[in-house]
């Protein structure tokens, strides 16, 4: 661990820009964050080449780039989290070692990660407390923190019950909790690390919202991200990342999507995927009158039905926590049904004891929508990641033993035809990015041959070479006849992507969206339980009324 | 350290040729309680400490720790040329069948277990017969009509204790209470006085006011729990009187202290002999301690009786059944 | 990317160089202790060494140990790698054991050839019998693993002292043992296997068990690493919801880890029932159950590393139980104070000294900065 003794030049407190870099030339301040040269190893992978970024005081600042491109860790060289090799951190013009994250927060800067830290039984004033404790008892800290918290969600427009227990609240609120912590630790700076990852959009406009009153009140803003859309959308200045090097900085006002998604990965990229018309075959997956009840008694699946057919992609939008997640995990037979039917080629398996290994006889394969709990075993090396679901087939068996040969010559196969970086089948699936993750899993899915597969969120976390390569594999599969079932909370996924269109809330399947009314206004009135007729009737209207 | 290091290298004989020109070498090897158990272990530790202070010759200890050790242990002390090695407890008797027939020109005594081989003097005690008379004692100190027993495992042993003492209260009073608790099932239970101290507690508040203990160190607690009750209670093994005067009745006496300094000393003298002894009270090897600590609590006709009732067994006119026997109590 | 671990040491650093230090820093703190009482640490750590290793005849004892820490050992890491904490070894070892008693005691009319794989049987089974309980109630009713197999420790140590003071006792007999064996039951020793062609080593408890032991850390490895059921096993123990995910039920999983958990563990009572102490007794098991945990812990749940843990916990157990023969302060609390010592930072403290080796090796020997391209 770090000592104390560095002097520490950086803001403390939330206040001003009064105390901050008085040598600075008056006029023209110095930029909130200012990285110069650095460079990052991980063993023989130099995760940063020489990058150096200027973030200027009171913007909004996107840094995008694929998954794997060095955003990470920059961010938590800045943070503390890492220590670069060399290069320096200049935090408001003065250099500033950042060596742990409490130098970090000294330095005024703040992070909300993708990942929440968040003790969930606790309440949002307990949370945001959390660590700064200063007085012996916790109710005085706690009072004293109350008035401060409320002044900030005033300022900030950060609605959040201060008394609320954590694990009760919405997702998008649970964020907010995350960025009073760093506001009430003095954070100046911001830093969010794909912050939208796990919102809805309606969630995700409010994030926006609440970042541009933080650029307001003058705080600076960080934004990671892969989505262009955001990029767009929110920030004044964006950084672009590849493979480890800063590769351009522009203003967003004077860049486009294409030539981000260019930059990003180096070549042209088509956003839009083309598919022809479905050649419609038998019907493969119907369901009927299911009901899926959680282990808590709570009942997430109402009395859905629908069917796919052989040679179509169903897509199922929604907001996240609608039941689609229980409908996908009751298809694939990893949950029982409460009750219905669920038949698969006219075979019904509801009602009797199905688990994912009988679902995977009948041909019915499965692309989790969360890899690295369900998809994968992280700590597993990538061949025996790309068996899993599949480990007793004959294929991968010889005798009693696993047939290593052919396993690793099969996931070497699958590496090369899928393009899975790096192709070494021995590397804990841990090590591999978000969409190599996810490459193991939807090759292994589409390779074991199904008649019908089951998709969710095929492109959460994945950057966008890989989106386009998924997408591009579902199609073929498609027009190869087989039966698929998308769940995404990305619109524009489902819109690209789906055949036939269902919208889930709250359980039911709100209505099909037909073919010649696919507008985003509509959808989006659907996911939040409007029936098709009425949505149709506002999206006209608030069409007409602009 | 000459001597270990050719027996690591030569066959047992060597060891035993080396050794008359050495000095008197006594060892002991106690068993699981460990020397400080203030009961069967320590008894013998006085022993060969009384022994040691008379004569001023050392002798060689260990102290197992599990099962295994006890071979190895003993076959250590006969390599090492120990003269005389003393086998603490009966659950030394398997290791010791086969280090004496290892090592048929060192002598062996073992406590409380009878190993029928030409090199082992095997010492065992009649515990009933003592448990008998501090049950006459117990039965007639108390004043509820009810007594208490706390051995440490239910194991043949112990329940010989349990059966005499009971055979003793019921002898003075037919109708007496009797309540009896083991106190565990691992090795953990001869060293658990907080275990103790509550089954004893649990008795008082059955009814009884004297309990006798007969379960290693777990016994502590038992004395105790009858001291801060104001009740009664036995010590067994060594004299425990002194622990808490006033309220310890009296102590079961069992002369492991005096097996051990003989075994040495007769084994010094020349005068050492294998074969079986046999203790009970006609050879004071058990009895019931009295001193300055319990006088006040024994009276003149609690002595009467408990010397008659001596005298009957040494007799043959009481017949204090031996639980070991048929592993079962009449009572 | 990277995420998890900033610093990456190779796998000899992890495996080989963490264990040594936490050794060498257990042994340093032993020496202070050692000082503390007044001896000399050197002198001690000789006695150990040459207690352990010094002779033929502490090597067979050494050995010995170290078998029944192999069967544990593995009993817990089987347990582990299915992400159960399995810390009933010990019962499951004295119930295994008595599974081998009652075949010897009650079929010795059968030769040895015949005996022998009866009675492996019989431990396995017994032992494992006493691990299904626990994992049924795990699987079914979700029942703690930790807590029941905690229990039934206690429930086999007093259906021993039941059935060896009441029930299987040699009648007439102050010590709760049953009677001794039939002669051509006990399981030869090495030593007295080795004489006949020609190779004179001390008498120790060492026994056939021995080969039995290194033969179940090649099976377990094979299962583990090679089969589908060692697949799934480890699938439950990493991630239980991927195991679902993959058509793996976990508490069939659950089921049978304990059941081969309890089996290896059961082992142990060949070892001493069988190959030493020829007699059904109490306590055999004298805590090796437990030593397992660390045994496993230590050996970082790899037969290899096993193997190499009991060896050094083996070593322990006879090296120190010799220093008192010449050091009287080393007395039985001081071993225990020493093997806890060991225990505590070989063991648990793993993961005290485990980043400051790594970053200390990353540090020195780091790649130089040569131009590599990323990917």
């Amino acid at each position: 661990m770090s000592g104390g003794d560095r002097t520490q030049p950086g803001p403390g407190g939330g206040a001003g820009p009064g105390h901050a870099a008085p040598a600075a030339p008056a006029g023209d301040a110095p930029p909130a964050i200012e990285l110069r040269h650095i460079n990052k190893h991980f063993g023989p992978v130099h995760a940063n080449r020489d990058i150096s970024l200027s973030v200027a005081r009171g913007t909004i600042h996107g840094i995008i780039g694929e998954n794997g491109a060095g955003k990470s860790t920059l961010m938590s060289i800045l943070y503390g989290f890492y220590q670069a090799d060399s290069g320096e951190i200049r935090v408001n013009g003065q250099p500033t070692p950042i060596l742990t994250p409490s130098d970090a927060i000294r330095a005024g800067i703040g992070m909300v990660h993708q990942h929440f830290m968040l003790v969930y039984p606790f309440t949002v004033l307990e949370n945001v407390v959390l660590g700064t404790e200063s007085r012996p008892l916790l109710r005085e800290t706690l009072a004293g923190a109350r008035a401060e918290l409320e002044r900030l969600e005033r300022e900030y427009g950060l609605e959040v019950d201060p008394d609320a227990v954590v694990e009760n609240l919405p997702v998008g609120a649970q964020q907010r909790v995350e960025i009073l912590k760093a506001l009430y630790r003095g954070a100046d700076i911001l830093i969010l690390d794909e912050p939208t990852g796990v919102l809805t959009p309606q969630e995700a406009d409010d994030l926006f919202r609440i970042l541009a009153a933080l650029r307001d009140q003058g705080k600076t803003v960080i934004l990671i991200t892969h989505k262009l859309r955001e990029i767009m959308a929110i920030t004044d200045n964006v950084s672009v990342m590849r493979q480890g090097q800063m590769v351009a900085h522009r203003k967003t006002s004077e860049t486009s999507r294409d030539e981000l998604a260019e930059l990003m990965v180096g070549r042209k990229v088509l956003l839009r995927v083309e598919k022809g018309e479905a050649q419609l075959g038998p019907v493969i997956l119907d369901v009927e009158g299911l009901d899926v009840v959680d282990h808590l008694g709570v009942r997430r699946v109402k009395d859905v039905s629908f069917q796919v057919r052989a040679g179509e992609i169903v897509g199922i939008a929604g907001v996240s926590g609608n039941g689609q997640s229980e409908l996908l995990a009751a298809l694939a037979g990893m949950t029982r049904p409460a009750k219905g039917h669920i038949r698969i080629r006219g075979t019904d398996v509801a009602g009797h004891h199905v688990d994912a290994r009988t679902m995977r006889a009948l041909k019915v394969a499965h692309v989790p929508e969360d890899r690295q709990r369900e998809g994968l075993v992280t700590s597993f090396a990538a061949n025996e990641c790309a068996i899993l679901g599949y480990h007793r087939a004959p294929r991968y068996n010889r005798g009693l033993f696993l047939d290593r040969g052919r396993i690793l010559g099969a996931t070497r196969q699958l590496m090369q035809d899928y393009d899975v970086r790096p192709p070494n089948p021995f590397l804990p699936a841990a090590n591999f990015s978000g969409g190599n993750q996810q490459k193991i899993v939807v090759a292994r899915e589409i390779t074991s041959d199904p008649d019908l597969l089951l998709v969710g969120q095929p492109t959460r976390g994945v950057d966008i070479g890989a989106i386009e390569f998924i997408h591009r594999r579902l199609i073929a599969m498609r027009d190869a006849g087989k039966a698929i079932l998308l769940v995404s909370v990305e619109l524009d996924e489902i819109m690209s992507l789906s055949d036939r269109i269902l919208v889930m809330f709250d359980g039911h399947i709100v209505g099909e969206v037909p073919q010649d009314r696919r507008d985003e206004r509509t959808i989006g009135l659907m996911m939040a339980g409007v029936p098709l007729e009425t949505a149709e009737a506002q999206a006209h209207a608030a069409a007409g009324a602009h | 350290m000459r001597r270990v290091l050719l027996a690591a290298v030569a066959v047992s004989g060597l060891s035993a040729a080396a050794q008359a020109q050495d000095d008197f070498l006594p060892a002991v090897v106690f068993d699981m309680g460990g020397k400080f158990d203030r009961s069967f272990n320590e008894g013998i530790y006085n022993g060969v400490e009384q022994f040691r202070e008379e004569t001023g010759i050392e002798y060689r200890e260990f102290e197992v720790t599990n099962e295994s050790q006890r071979e190895q242990a003993l076959r250590r002390m006969a390599r090492d040329g120990a003269d005389i090695v003393i086998a603490v407890g009966f659950a030394q008797a398997p290791a010791l069948e086969v280090v004496a027939q290892e090592f048929p020109d060192t002598r062996f005594t073992i406590i409380d277990m009878v190993v029928d081989l030409p090199n082992v003097q095997s010492v065992v005690f009649q515990e009933h017969e003592g448990s008998f008379l501090v049950g006459v004692l117990a039965a007639m100190a108390s004043q509820t009509g009810a007594v208490g027993f706390v051995g440490g495992m239910d194991i043949p042993l112990i329940s010989k204790f349990a059966c005499g003492y009971h055979q003793g209260a019921a002898y003075v009073n037919p109708d007496i209470g009797y309540f009896e608790n083991m106190t565990g099932t691992t090795p953990a239970a001869w060293n658990d006085p907080a275990k103790g101290a509550e089954l004893a507690q649990s008795q008082f508040d059955r009814g009884a006011d004297v309990v006798y203990a007969a379960a290693g160190a777990t016994g502590l607690g038992v004395l105790q729990a009858a001291a801060d009750a104001g009740k009664l209670a036995i010590g067994v093994d060594s004299n425990q009187n002194y622990l808490h005067p006033g309220t310890v009745l009296t102590s079961m006496l069992k002369r492991v202290d005096v097996a051990a300094y003989n075994a040495f000393r007769s084994a010094m003298d020349g005068t050492w002999e294998p074969g079986v002894q046999v203790l009970g009270l006609a050879e004071d090897g058990v009895g019931w301690a009295l001193d300055e600590n319990n006088e006040s609590l024994i009276t003149d006709e609690m002595k009467a009786a408990v010397e008659e009732a001596r005298q009957k067994i040494i007799a043959g006119e009481i017949e204090v059944h031996d639980y070991t026997v048929d592993n079962s109590c009449p009572l | 990317m990277a995420t998890a671990e900033p610093v990456r040491a190779p796998a000899w650093v992890r495996v080989g160089l963490v264990p040594l230090v936490n050794l060498l820093l257990a042994f340093i703190v032993t020496g202070l202790v050692v000082l503390a009482v007044g001896e000399n640490p050197f002198e001690v750590l000789r006695l150990l060494v040459r207690g352990a290793f010094g002779y033929p005849e502490a090597i067979g004892y050494t050995l010995y140990y170290t078998t029944n820490f192999i069967f544990t050992g593995l009993a817990v890491a089987v347990a582990i790698h299915a992400g159960l904490f399995n810390i009933g070894g010990e019962g499951q070892a004295y119930i295994g054991g008595l599974g081998v008693g009652l075949v010897c005691l009650y079929l010795d009319f059968l030769p040895f050839i015949v005996v022998l794989p009866l009675a492996i049987i019989a431990a396995a089974l017994f032992g494992a019998a006493w691990a299904f309980i626990p994992a049924l109630l795990q699987a079914k009713r979700g029942s703690h693993i930790v807590i029941t197999t905690i229990m039934f420790n206690f429930i086999a140590a007093a259906l021993m002292v039941f059935l060896l003071g009441k029930v299987l006792i040699k009648p007439g007999q102050m010590s709760p043992e049953s009677r001794q064996f039939a002669d051509h039951l006990f399981l030869p020793k090495i030593h007295e296997v080795l004489e006949p062609v020609g190779i004179s080593i001390g008498r120790s408890p060492l026994n056939l068990s021995f080969i039995w032991a290194l033969v179940c850390c090649v099976l377990v490895y094979l299962f583990i690493w090679r089969t589908r059921w060692g697949y799934e096993f480890r699938t439950v123990g990493q991630n239980e919801r991927a195991a679902v995910y993959g058509g793996i039920s976990p508490s069939r999983v659950t089921i049978w880890a304990m059941v081969i958990s309890g089996a290896l563990a059961g082992f142990m009572g060949i070892n001493e029932i069988m190959g030493v102490n020829h007699r059904l007794l109490l306590n055999f098991t004298a805590g090796y159950g437990f030593v397992g945990i660390a045994v496993a812990l230590m050996g970082r749940n790899h037969p290899v590393g096993i193997v190499l843990a009991a060896l050094l916990f083996g070593a322990l157990t006879q090296g120190v139980a010799e220093v008192p023969f010449d050091i009287p302060a080393i007395d039985r609390e001081m071993q225990q104070v020493i093997q806890g010592l060991i225990i505590l930072f070989a063991g648990a403290l793993e993961y005290m000294v485990r980043p400051h080796v790594e970053r200390a090796y990353v540090a020195l020997f780091r790649p130089r900065r040569q131009p590599v391209a990323a990917e």
